[in-house]
């Protein structure tokens, strides 16, 4: 029996719909292998290097002796100083655009100009604080200079993020406040903040994993290349992980290689970890609701 | 209230809204309204989508303050005074003029702390009071015997009859004198919609209620007095009885009859 044109019609749309299918499927994943093979290169030749003594230990010449905590330190260091920096000047400045700010040219001036910061090149920010924090305010090739450059790169994403928080929260509530008399700051610190900083907090820990992974502006600043001694205050010149990576990767000899990728697992678990706090902490606060 | 007051008025109305206009930048969306409203009483403001009434309501506790263009002319006095003034205090005004929304819209807190919001921004913080208040007006609301053991569980988890009680027993905490309600039952099933009615027929004997309404049955079970609104413009505002059975006005006749609208 002939089949009439409306099944051939159908049998046609089904072989674009599975052409289809496997590309979408393809494409995926290409994402997925490409994750996994690196990750299969960095755990097959950093894994026999990672052991306590390799965390503990300061950097050293010798890669048999070398460890990562010069740089872990380092790490932490900046994170103390730029974590509450942007935090408080992020969400103080979300909330005033927000809730304060009147829709006027110059406030949406301020908005262009805070979205499109948050897409410059991180090397621009390093230029700027090599410019002013190292050489102006003469604060040297420091940890204050290389956290004060990382607040201001992840500002801009840390108000844009805590913004968006704020926004979703429903106008019904903010009526309810005012409708019962209260004022503008106490709608925000009794209504909207509560809502609205599950959203913030992830926004923050996500841009701060962003800067945790950041190297080039550090190298602009001058984040030191060998050092061996961790920072012990604001104006120690430091390391940095990502740094004391591309460093030890940048070596000759094969074992650096190695210790280049032992350092990219502990950095990848920092990040893992403080991506998957993020999401605790967003579910947590969306279950209470 | 107005005891303590120099009252030379003989009449006990609570609400004057004299030559009143209110412009959304162009749109002229209140055309100079006149009204007297009646303290401890219930009024209901009727009349088609866009006519003007939820605007008028939104007046009266200066809530179209946050609305960008907003324009008004004339006089509202409440209590013998005029609410626009510079002088006026905003939040004191909303504690006086308490509001009740379209959709409820509890706070993401417990039951106490949704109640117990509006005296604490006014400072009262002793817990034996707040407890107090929190008690009294979840009686006011007729909703005290249903969540008593539950006051420190989310108002989420009320069902929307329940919320919108709880939004009722918050706006009452802070003692208020008039209690706006913009369709409060729109959101609400049948039977829910029926217990809010019978609060309104309890809280009229404290408090000067104002409701607008889509619901025409609805504002003739509830309501002492009722206008008509109609493109910005109060064609007629009369005893509910009245302005049901003989509307003097054609065009409130065609509304009330189900001619439009």
């Amino acid at each position: 029996m002939a089949r009439t044109k409306e099944e051939l019609h159908i049998a046609k749309r089904k072989r674009i719909n599975s052409v289809f299918h496997g590309l979408f499927l393809a494409s995926t994943l290409v994402g997925v292998v490409a994750l996994l093979l690196l990750l299969y290169q960095v755990l097959s030749q950093g894994l026999g290097w990672l052991d306590w003594d390799f965390i503990t230990h300061n950097s050293s010449r010798r890669p048999e002796r070398a460890g990562i905590w010069t740089a872990l330190v380092g790490t932490m260091w900046l994170m103390v100083v730029t974590a509450p920096l942007t935090f408080i000047i992020g969400v103080a400045t979300a909330i005033y655009l927000e809730e304060y700010a009147k829709d006027t040219k110059l406030s949406r001036l301020i908005q262009l100009n805070i979205s499109n910061l948050a897409g410059v090149p991180s090397i621009v920010y390093g230029i700027l604080g090599l410019t002013i924090f190292v050489r102006v305010l003469a604060f040297g090739q420091s940890i204050l200079s290389g956290a004060l450059t990382m607040t201001l790169l992840i500002l801009p994403v840390i108000i844009v993020s805590a913004q968006e928080a704020i926004k979703a929260v429903p106008g019904s509530l903010r009526h309810a406040s005012y409708g019962l008399g209260a004022n503008r700051w106490q709608t925000i610190l009794r209504v909207v903040l509560p809502s609205a900083i599950p959203g913030i907090l992830t926004g923050s820990i996500l841009a701060l994993s962003r800067a945790i992974g950041e190297t080039a502006p550090l190298i602009v600043v001058g984040a030191a290349a060998f050092i061996i001694r961790p920072p012990t205050d604001l104006f120690s010149s430091f390391t940095a992980l990502p740094i004391q990576i591309y460093t030890w990767a940048g070596q000759p000899q094969a074992e650096f290689q190695n210790i280049a990728s032992a350092g990219i697992i502990v950095l990848l678990l920092i990040l893992l970890g403080m991506n998957s706090f993020a999401i605790i902490l967003r579910n947590k606060f969306q279950k209470r609701r | 209230m107005s005891e303590n007051k120099k009252d030379t008025k003989a009449d006990n109305n609570i609400v004057k809204i004299a030559d009143l206009n209110l412009y959304y930048t162009e749109f002229h969306a209140l055309k100079s309204v006149n009204m007297e409203i009646k303290e401890k009483s219930v009024t209901a403001f009727i009349g088609p989508s866009g006519c003007g009434k939820s605007t008028l309501l939104r007046t009266l506790n200066r809530m179209n303050d946050m609305i960008k263009g907003v324009r008004i002319k004339g006089l509202i006095e409440i209590d013998g005074t005029d609410i626009y003034d510079p002088n006026v205090n905003v939040e004191l005004l909303r504690k006086k003029v308490g509001m009740v929304f379209q959709q409820p819209n509890p706070f993401p807190k417990s039951i106490y702390d949704n109640i117990a919001y509006g005296p604490r921004i006014h400072g009262i913080t002793k817990k034996q009071e707040l407890d107090d208040i929190v008690e009294r007006s979840l009686k006011g609301a007729a909703l005290w015997n249903e969540v008593k053991g539950d006051l420190k569980k989310s108002a989420y988890g009320l069902s929307g009859g329940q919320q919108q009680r709880l939004c009722i027993a918050r706006a009452l905490a802070v003692n208020p004198e008039v209690l706006l309600m913009d369709e409060p039952t729109s959101a609400l099933d049948p039977i829910s919609t029926l217990k809010v009615e019978e609060l309104i027929q309890e809280l009229k004997n404290n408090y000067t209620i104002i409701i607008v309404t889509h619901n025409m049955q609805q504002a003739a079970r509830v309501s002492n007095d009722t206008a008509f609104f109609l493109n910005g413009e109060v064609v007629e505002f009369n005893e509910t009885v009245k302005l049901f059975s003989t509307p003097r006005d054609q065009r409130t006749e065609d509304y009330i009859s189900g001619r439009f609208g």
